[in-house]
């Protein structure tokens, strides 16, 4: 009987041996990868803080105005003026089109003679 | 444990056999136990404390040696904990009202050599020569050669130089990971912005410290990694400040102008939506100040926080407001103006030697008589006048928020007399800058409440101290809309379709560095709100030395200078802060529905 528990207690200590080997390279791994990951997200901000940097350098006010200037025929871009404010009904929107006429209603001048 | 009897029967008999106190036996088997029983506690307790004892001991040798073990070892990051966000170890970005870009950080680095681990020491001077064509070669030499064991060849390179320098292949030249300051907009608010440079440096990073402007008064939340890199947002508009330059800048070089400022502030919060002074510079490569000369011909002059000048008639409307808020006078009272005046000795006269006659305190303000508003100065009396303009912020040093303006304490007479009180109220013998001329014209502009200036984006309306009445600021109002478009206007040209100006000029003469006062040199201002009747904006365009010469004959009053250059400046900034027009717009041809973005 003694010897079946020294038996069974020696192949637990073995699992339990080969189970945290297993975990501690598990958790090795996964605190690698964290790395990683933290590496390309701070890659990943400075990329982004030098596009931004880029972004507002390109478009600084100075650049833009020049660009309008050097593009003035094409593109006929002048600074906001007071009389470029208009009012909502001076809006030209498309008249739709007429519905198309299915029961016409016969009058007089229908019958009239084209005239030329 | 067989307990030993203390008064054993055998001993007892023996004793009284033999005419002895039998008591006697009993007190020593009583001793006898005690002591057994005091030995047998004192080594149970001797125990306790040797267990105790050794526990401690374990116990603070454990936390000696962690301690230790933490003092030897390196630092490393907690690996484990992913961070909610980045840690921000950069300084944080400025930006303005909308979101763009001021000021930024960009990944750079620095060149240094450690001349020990160089290989080709003469070679490399001179690659490196070609490279930057700034540096000297025969000094680069002396240092990579002499006994130098570290130095510094280039704070900043450029990727490309980088490259350059790697070419060259020579393991004493080494990099250091900078963080660079970075002004996309380029000159723009370059004297809001100020401009920094390195503070401690080290191969593996160095301090980027403001060095002025709002990046040295804002230094300590901009590098504090507590706000976690949130930028910080001011109260400018990029694409205001811009328009504002262009125009300021044209305009002062119309006006042969030494320098200009301008400020534009919102008239309920206080806050300053742009503020230019000309001549500027680039923050990215910031000129050394002067050492020599007047500082106010430096670029790094502020004018708008630092040229504390007598602003001239822009003064009047305070006196006007004030007569009417103590009920004295109202705005159609006649006021005689006609000369001598005498005051302390000295005559007041007006301009050009004028005479007005008795004259309304609307057309005091509107003609600007001198001896007009010096009357109502008199009535007001120098006490009450000098608690009037200290509530308008026009006594103290500005809370605009960047460094310079601790340098805008205004100056004031020494004695405050009868006559301070008189010249003061036609702006003279009152030194201050535009940005509190501004905050004074925004208390009456936003029917009564002070405004302080700042810099910082507001949240919400800010409600200032209440410094006149609203029927007072509504009736100086009209006088100030009056001096725009009545007949005898000093400020004609200030007038825009829409936009309803309102405004009062100021022209004063320059003081000599050495006393008196130069002829043909002037401070030329146009304090302004608009529109009249409701106002939201105050703009306040100062010109330093104008002279308009259109007509041949050299004109240097603020009429013909200032005002058309504010007057510009509202027609090309009142539509960007998406004010329309109050009036019918001309006819316009076909506007046509386009997507906006």
């Amino acid at each position: 009987m003694r010897s079946v528990i020294y038996v069974l207690t020696a192949l637990g200590v073995i699992g339990l041996a080969f189970w945290a080997y297993r975990e501690n390279y598990a958790t090795q791994a996964v605190l690698n990868n964290t790395d990683r990951l933290h590496a390309e997200t701070r890659e990943a901000y400075a990329r982004l803080a030098i596009l931004r940097a880029e972004w507002a350098f390109q478009n600084r006010p100075d650049r833009l105005r020049d660009l309008a200037e050097l593009n003035f025929e094409r593109l006929q871009l002048l600074p906001l003026h007071p009389d470029q404010f208009g009012q909502m009904d001076e809006v030209q929107y498309p008249i739709p089109d007429l519905l198309p006429i299915t029961n016409s209603i016969d009058v007089s001048t229908m019958n009239a003679e084209d005239p030329l | 444990m067989i307990r030993t009897p203390l008064r054993p029967l055998a001993r007892i008999l023996e004793a009284r056999a033999n005419g002895e106190n039998p008591d006697a036996i009993e007190h020593q088997n009583r001793r006898i136990r005690h002591e057994q029983m005091r030995d047998r506690d004192r080594n149970r307790a001797e125990g306790r404390l040797l267990v105790l004892g050794v526990f401690f001991f374990c116990a603070f040798a454990v936390v000696g040696a962690r301690m230790g073990l933490l003092a030897v070892s390196d630092p490393v990051e907690p690996r484990a904990h992913a961070p909610g966000s980045v840690i921000a170890n950069t300084r944080a970005d400025i930006v303005d009202r909308n979101g763009n870009i001021l000021a930024t950080n960009l990944d750079t680095h620095a060149l240094y050599a450690q001349p020990p681990h160089m290989v080709d020491r003469e070679g490399a001077a001179r690659k490196l020569a070609k490279i930057f064509p700034d540096l000297n070669e025969e000094r680069l030499i002396k240092d990579f050669t002499g006994k130098r064991k570290f130095l510094w060849v280039k704070k900043k390179i450029s990727p490309e130089q980088m490259q350059a320098v790697h070419d060259i292949g020579d393991p004493g030249l080494l990099f250091a990971p900078r963080d660079m300051r970075l002004y996309p907009n380029g000159k723009l608010a370059a004297h809001i912005m100020g401009g920094a440079s390195f503070g401690r440096e080290g191969v593996r990073a160095a301090e980027v410290i403001g060095v002025a402007g709002a990046e040295k008064y804002f230094d300590d939340y901009l590098r504090d990694p507590a706000n976690a890199g949130k930028p910080l947002e001011l109260s400018l508009d990029l694409s205001v400040q811009a328009a504002s330059e262009r125009v300021l800048d044209g305009g002062m070089k119309l006006m042969n102008a030494k320098g200009a400022t301008s400020i534009l502030m919102d008239a309920h919060t206080g806050e300053v939506i742009s503020v230019v002074s000309l001549p500027s510079f680039d923050p990215n490569n910031r000129p050394r100040p002067a050492v020599e000369g007047d500082a106010s011909d430096s670029p790094l002059f502020n004018r708008s926080v630092q040229g504390v000048y007598e602003l001239g008639s822009t003064f009047k409307i305070f006196a006007a407001a004030q007569a009417m808020e103590l009920g004295l006078v109202n705005a159609s009272t006649m006021i005689n103006t006609a000369g001598p005046m005498k005051v302390g000795g000295h005559r007041i006269g007006e301009f050009h030697n004028k005479n007005y006659g008795t004259i309304s305190v609307s057309q005091i303000i509107e003609k600007s008589s001198n001896r007009g508003t010096g009357r109502l100065a008199l009535m007001i009396g120098k006490e009450r006048q000098q608690e009037f303009l200290r509530s308008l912020g026009l006594f103290d040093k500005s809370s605009f928020e960047i460094i310079e303006a601790s340098g805008s304490t205004p100056l004031l007479p020494s004695r405050y007399t009868d006559l301070s009180a008189v010249t003061i109220s036609y702006g003279h013998g009152i030194s201050t800058t535009a940005m509190h001329l501004a905050a004074g014209y925004a208390a009456i502009a936003n029917g009564g409440r002070a405004v302080k200036p700042t810099l910082l984006k507001q949240n919400g309306p800010v409600m200032g101290d209440r410094v006149m009445r609203a029927d007072v600021a509504a009736a100086s109002r009209e006088m100030l809309r009056s001096v725009v478009v009545g007949e005898d206007g000093t400020a004609s040209f200030g007038e825009v379709p829409g936009y309803f100006v309102a405004g009062k000029t100021g022209t004063a003469d320059k003081p000599k560095p050495r006393g008196g006062y130069y002829k043909d040199k002037t401070i030329t201002t146009f304090a302004s709100m608009f529109p009249a009747h409701d106002p939201r904006y105050v703009l306040v365009v100062t010109l330093d030395e104008p002279v308009e010469t259109s007509s041949g004959k050299p004109r240097r009053t603020a009429g013909w200078t200032a005002v058309p250059i504010a007057a510009e400046m509202i027609r090309r900034v009142a539509p960007l802060l998406g004010m329309r027009p109050a009036i019918e717009p001309a006819e316009v041809a076909g506007i046509t529905l386009t997507s906006s973005n």
